[in-house]
């Protein structure tokens, strides 16, 4: 069996509400909310960011599944917003966890799905039986450009997995990845803020990718949406998820759990990640999981989970993604959140 | 943060190496060569508990320009649950809520940056349980 | 070891002097001293500078002030011990002295702090820098943690710190070369801008300019030039923890209860045999705390005795009789030498109107960092 042996994820204290955008730019936060399902999104303090998001969620994946972190054979962190644009991410990484230096380190960005080809890869290696362990995180602290629709939803935290062998808690059974060149997002070297093809982000990149992967997952399991208890879809919104799930057939009751993006935001690479985790905090064995994650550019990588017995005995060995996400939350208005996301020109 | 300068304290910033000494006992954070309680010069490498409460504190409202876009931010005295000591600044809290005595959890973060050119600086800091 | 004495004394107003070089500054001090000891020469020098390559981008201060104060080929030495530079270039120049090497020597201190470098960062380099100063601490900071742990161990009030700041500035009033000479209100001080908490802008020492220098000597040379020499009887220094964190007290500073220790050893005296006192006040807390480590008040009474009056011009024991740091001003390389200095006036009866009646010993505390290093120099009337 192979699969998710311990997760944990990492969100911010920090958050600022639709209101305190819309005013900002003289939007109508009423609309934000109706038409993008977004209420309020984490940001990252002055003193974080993907790396330290990383490093935190790894720590609580670690106490999930209580292995040695020497054990740990690859690190893989997906991002796009790594804080160097030349240096790697895992590095610093595996030295606050105390890995050690026999492992196979890279980070990857592919818009918002880096988080799951970490996973894919991970679980891969561990499958190939290259190594015993391979962590696998999505994290990002995004950047949408002020003004931009996406400053209501560019958020951030991350979340980890531990791909394994023993003991695992969620069999990965079956995974399906579906790719194009569609140029729907893109931010260029020595940019801060990304680019976007507004309305082209749906159908052709968003919905095409989605719903092709969904569906090949589903033939290639030969399951059909009834047979999940959970499905989880990247959520650069709270609508896009709602409308995939719709058009592959999934219900709303079946996506709820893992849909937190109206009070999360959009973690970019964290986002099916952390939804999923939010799923891993409630499931019980037996349990199905249906996931597929988007990066613009654009690709999806689906997975099928089957939670097993072990579930329970690593879900309170950890803080639950809901407790991060409704307890302690410091409110930051629209000044103080420019400042924390650089948006100010300083004097250097 | 000149690079190799920055590297050589990687181990007690990112992990919270100390040097336990092997003849009195005391946890040194930073590692040292000679046990100033007993001067020994044998020591095994251990890890701190990251948790611990607080000694003293300072609300920081004037700082050197590495700082000032930061401030006013608190800066505390911590010991460990092992009984090591260190300094770290606290992180995402109330500074009204700051008190001797408090219980900390040691989490990793960015310090400082190197202007905007240079290396992020990371290591730990304490927030409130 | 030979006796050793002070025969003469010079120093540069403390304040903001722009128009004013490092060198300038040391040399003004230098000419001062000699001339008021009356030699013809001197042959060996001391300069204690914390940090010349920081605040101004001058190391090799020894060669450099040898030669502008126009000595070469004198041997000239550079002595660092942070803020306690002063009081320690003081000891290497007694200790030159009383070995019979040299028969007159010029210690000295100078900094110049206002050349528009970051003095927050430069003064921190006294700390650690890998484990404080990399986590954000400040000197303010580190003096505020030691005051917010001595209120809370020995409720010391807010109100007692600023009656420190009061009180020096009453008597630096009276100093001509006093960077601050207006008298200040408890109010004042507490609604003052907040530095670090719990310590605001008037519980801190300011950025200063200055110079000092003084003409050491052995006690029978001395009598050639002046009828009033005073006597070094005790000279001590002691070392700490660099980092405040740890220390086994956030309350005491041992640095300076050992130098004391030792000093009223050497000088065979007692605490309350000493008649006043110049001690490092970089900040209020730290006049309190070292008063107590001085051994002139019970531990945890320093608040108490300092808003009692105690501490005052015609209290028990007065304490900065000069205006201390915060009224004086502190350029922190002169300042060990700018106590000694004081000491020397009152003790020959040239204070002024600060003068204390009848004062015949004289304790001089400097230190460095936050206690990392302490000098303790007593001198005595003669």
């Amino acid at each position: 069996m192979i699969g998710i042996v311990g997760y944990g994820s990492y969100l911010p204290r920090y958050r600022v509400k639709v209101e305190s955008i819309a005013k900002q730019w003289g939007s109508d936060p009423e609309a934000i909310k109706r038409g993008l399902k977004l209420f309020e999104k984490t940001v990252p303090g002055m003193d974080e960011d993907t790396i330290t998001i990383s490093v935190e969620a790894s720590k609580n994946a670690l106490k999930r599944a209580g292995i040695d972190p020497e054990k740990i054979g690859a690190v893989y962190i997906g991002s796009e917003s790594h804080p160097y644009a030349v240096k790697p991410s895992g590095t610093i990484l595996l030295e606050a966890l105390g890995i050690g230096n026999d492992v196979h380190v890279a980070s990857y960005e592919f818009a918002c799905k880096a988080g799951t080809e970490a996973m894919y890869t991970a679980y891969s290696l561990v499958k190939a039986d290259e190594m015993e362990y391979a962590l696998a995180i999505g994290a990002d602290t995004s950047q949408g450009a002020p003004g931009d629709a996406l400053e209501y939803s560019a958020s951030a935290g991350g979340t980890a997995f531990i791909m394994g062998k023993q003991n695992v808690i969620a069999e990965i059974l079956f995974t399906h990845s579906y790719t194009s060149d569609t140029p729907d997002f893109w931010r260029r070297e020595h940019e801060f803020y990304p680019r976007h093809a507004g309305r082209f982000t749906g159908e052709p990149a968003y919905f095409k990718h989605v719903v092709n992967a969904g569906k090949k997952l589903l033939e290639k399991s030969n399951m059909k949406p009834e047979d999940f208890k959970y499905a989880v879809f990247h959520m650069p919104n709270g609508k896009f998820p709602q409308i995939a799930a719709k058009k592959l057939g999934f219900t709303l009751e079946q996506i709820e759990t893992g849909w937190i993006v109206p009070w999360m935001g959009n973690t970019y690479s964290g986002s099916s990640p952390t939804g999923l985790s939010a799923i891993l905090d409630v499931a019980k064995p037996g349990d199905k999981i249906f996931m597929v994650s988007f990066g613009s550019g654009a690709g999806s990588d689906g997975f099928i989970f089957n939670v097993t017995d072990k579930i329970v005995d690593v879900q309170d060995k950890a803080p639950k993604l809901k407790e991060m996400l409704d307890n302690n939350k410091i409110y930051l208005d629209y000044g103080e959140y420019a400042k924390f996301r650089e948006k100010i020109i300083l004097n250097q | 943060m000149i690079s190799p300068k920055y590297a050589r304290e990687i181990p007690q910033r990112y992990r919270l190496e100390a040097a336990k000494c092997k003849s009195c006992g005391k946890i040194n954070f930073p590692p040292r060569l000679v046990c100033p309680r007993c001067k020994s010069r044998e020591f095994e490498t251990v890890r701190l508990s990251n948790e611990g409460k607080i000694l003293t504190y300072t609300i920081i409202r004037v700082s050197s320009d590495t700082f000032s876009h930061q401030t006013p931010y608190a800066v505390a005295i911590i010991e460990t649950n092992d009984g090591a000591k260190l300094m770290a600044m606290i992180a995402d809290s109330d500074l009204n809520e700051i008190e001797i005595g408090k219980k900390v959890k040691l989490v990793f973060r960015k310090i400082q940056d190197e202007g905007v050119w240079g290396l992020h600086c990371y290591g730990y800091k304490a927030v409130l349980i | 070891m030979k006796e050793v004495a002070v025969i003469g004394v010079g120093m540069t107003n403390f304040g903001e002097l722009w128009n004013k070089s490092i060198k300038d500054i040391f040399v003004e001090a230098a000419l001062k001293a000699i001339d008021n000891a009356g030699v013809d020469h001197i042959d060996s020098m001391y300069i204690g500078t914390m940090s010349g390559g920081l605040f101004v981008g001058q190391e090799h201060i020894g060669a450099v002030m040898a030669d502008y104060l126009g000595m070469n080929p004198v041997p000239a030495t550079r002595v660092e011990s942070a803020c306690a530079s002063g009081g320690t270039a003081f000891r290497q120049a007694y200790f030159e002295v009383a070995s019979g090497s040299s028969e007159i020597v010029l210690a000295s201190g100078v900094e110049k702090m206002t050349d528009g470098v970051d003095v927050t960062a430069a003064l921190a380099t006294a700390a650690d820098q890998e484990y404080e100063v990399y986590n954000g601490v400040t000197f303010p900071g580190l003096y505020a943690m030691i005051a917010n742990a001595h209120m809370h161990q020995y409720k010391t009030t807010r109100e007692q710190l600023a009656a420190v700041a009061v009180k020096n500035h009453r008597n630096g009033k009276n100093n001509p070369n006093a960077q601050f000479r207006n008298e200040i209100t408890i109010e004042q001080v507490l609604n003052s801008t907040l530095v670090a908490d719990p310590l605001r802008l008037l519980d801190c020492s300011p950025v200063s300019d200055g110079g000092a220098a003084v003409i050491l000597c052995s006690m029978e040379l001395a009598k050639q030039f002046t009828d009033s020499p005073v006597r070094v009887i005790a000279s001590a220094q002691a070392s700490d923890t660099i980092s405040l964190y740890e220390r086994d007290s956030l309350t005491t500073l041992k640095a300076v209860s050992d130098a004391a220790a030792k000093a009223y050893k050497q000088a065979e005296l007692k605490p309350d045999n000493i008649d006043i006192a110049e001690v490092h006040d970089c900040f209020t807390i730290a006049e309190i705390v070292v008063s107590e480590d001085l051994g002139f008040f019970e531990k945890g009474c320093g608040g108490a005795a300092v808003e009692e009056g105690k501490t005052s011009l015609e209290g028990q024991i007065p304490i900065n009789t000069s205006g201390g740091l915060k009224s004086k001003g502190h350029p922190v390389g002169a300042t060990g030498i700018a106590q000694i200095i004081e000491l020397y006036e009152q003790l020959t009866g040239q204070a002024g109107k600060r003068q204390v009646k009848d004062a015949r010993i004289g304790l001089a505390q400097n230190m460095g960092g936050s206690g990392a290093s302490c000098t303790i120099n007593i001198l005595e009337a003669v």
